[in-house]
């Protein structure tokens, strides 16, 4: 066993440890996938410091730090153009406790497959001291769903062994709010709005964990913040199959989103529980499974919620909630109905 | 015409080289979480959820890091037996 060289992140008691993360040349160990909460809280440091200038109560650094919870080792973060990157690198600072590389909008995944191959050949040549150097990119919905789509279809066509988190807020944020490819039907944005010409976004959310899927990559998956144990293990698995992974993490946005800073968890877990947005993955042997709280309630529908459960936490879908627009409403519950209703069909482990 | 310069002349591009812990963002909160350590279960779920990583387990008690906490409340809102308390910051 290495667990000699095993990178020591120490711990003292009492003592905040914002540590960076430090390997020692020829490691070759993995770190533990830590499930239980207190271990956890004991044992791991999060790749992402805190002094972040992300607003108060943001889901991004959520999904980072439990993301990297899962890390198995050497890892470097590839982050594209969107708020996570531009809070957490304010010149001079940096809240990256990994090696970090920032790139412009539109290429995450063409950066990645850059680092993924420049770590090859060092393996190749003998010039790199680690087993293994893994690549996640951290990439918002206007840079995934819209820009960067056509640099991450090319990368999981070449297949590059890289994990692509999406973290979805639903427009694009850093900009002041515009709608995106990601953005849902009848949503407020600053590029949507609502008022007696439009009711919000005219247009339904792209698809696009299954777009992957369509590709057949080794591992897609969903994940919220809410769910953080499915989280971790969504991302332990996607770092660990050869080739390219995606996971399309539900990030809520207090700004955009319109809702009080102390509900980012609370809405992700309203998501789920009406089915907008259902936890599963897919592997190209098993197929589609659902997991976690999208699994119970495959097996018990009665836990199923009406949509309103997750609109009416949020200023975005206020206008839904008026009486003149239920017709809306049910346009929307109808849209996810019907989406849940196709998950269900193809889902493996859900009960026929 | 000025002659072109070469990468060994351009200056190094934007790395960050300080850590953000040297930023407090303390001063953001305008609500402070007070933790009742006689209530807590040491469930950790407000260590996971905090997106400001400060929340501190000490190995026995879970304490806050006003140099960091922003005031968001998610803390208190998860924790499964309210033990963590908003209270307004005195205004200056
Ligand atoms: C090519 C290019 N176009 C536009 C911008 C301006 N820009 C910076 S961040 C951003 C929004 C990013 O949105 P998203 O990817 O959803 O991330 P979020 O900020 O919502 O987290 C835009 C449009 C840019 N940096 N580069
Ligand atoms: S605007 Fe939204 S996504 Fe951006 S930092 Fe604020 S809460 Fe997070
Ligand atoms: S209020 Fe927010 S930032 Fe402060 S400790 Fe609680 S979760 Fe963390
Ligand atoms: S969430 Fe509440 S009970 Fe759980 S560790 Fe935090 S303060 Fe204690
Ligand atoms: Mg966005």
């Amino acid at each position: 066993m290495a667990q000699q060289t095993l990178p020591q992140i120490p711990i003292k008691k009492g003592e905040p440890a914002y540590k960076l993360w430090i390997f020692e040349p020829g490691w070759k160990g993995e770190l533990p996938l830590i499930l239980n909460p207190r271990q956890l809280a004991e044992q791991k440091r999060a790749a992402i410091l805190p002094g972040h200038r992300l607003c108060a109560g943001c889901a991004a650094p959520i999904i980072v730090k439990l993301a990297s919870f899962a890390f198995r080792g050497p890892t470097i973060v590839v982050n594209a153009t969107g708020c996570l990157e531009v809070a957490t690198t304010i010149f001079p600072y940096t809240s990256w406790a990994v090696p970090w590389i920032h790139n412009a909008f539109e290429n995450a995944a063409a950066t990645a497959s850059g680092v993924e191959s420049a770590i090859k050949a060092f393996k190749k040549t003998e010039r790199l001291p680690w087993d293994h150097v893994d690549v996640v990119v951290f990439g918002g919905d206007g840079g995934t769903f819209d820009i960067g789509l056509q640099s991450l279809s090319g990368a999981a066509e070449r297949g590059h062994d890289f994990l692509y988190i999406l973290y979805d807020n639903e427009a694009y944020m850093n900009t002041g709010i515009q709608r995106s490819g990601g953005t849902p039907k009848y949503a407020w944005t600053t590029t949507s709005p609502v008022g007696s010409v439009l009711p919000g976004k005219t247009q339904h959310k792209k698809p696009i964990a299954d777009i992957m899927v369509a590709h057949r990559i080794p591992y897609v998956a969903t994940a919220t913040p809410a769910h953080w144990l499915d989280l971790m293990k969504k991302v332990r698995k996607g770092i660990e199959v050869n080739g390219p992974a995606f996971i399309h993490a539900l990030s809520s946005c207090d700004r955009g989103w319109r809702h009080d800073t102390a509900l980012a968890i609370e809405v992700s877990r309203r998501a789920v529980d009406t089915c907008y947005f259902p936890l599963w993955e897919w592997t190209p042997e098993k197929g589609y499974m659902l997991t976690d709280r999208s699994l119970s309630i495959a097996r018990n529908p009665k836990l199923k919620q009406p949509i309103e459960r997750f609109l009416e936490v949020q200023g975005r879908f206020k206008h839904l909630l008026r009486p003149e627009n239920r017709h809306l409403l049910k346009d929307l519950q109808e849209w996810v109905d019907k989406v849940w209703e196709d998950l269900l069909n193809r889902a493996v482990n859900a009960p026929r | 015409m000025t002659e072109l310069r070469g990468y060994k002349e351009l200056p190094i591009g934007a790395v960050p080289f300080r850590l953000s812990t040297d930023y407090k963002t303390g001063d953001w909160r305008a609500l402070r979480p007070v933790v009742d350590n006689n209530k807590c279960v040491k469930c950790m779920l407000c260590w996971i959820f905090c997106p400001d990583m400060a929340i501190i387990w000490d190995g026995e008690q879970i304490k806050v890091n006003y140099d960091y906490c922003k005031g968001c409340g998610i803390c208190a809102h998860e924790c499964p037996v309210k033990a963590i308390d908003m209270v307004p910051e005195p205004s200056e």
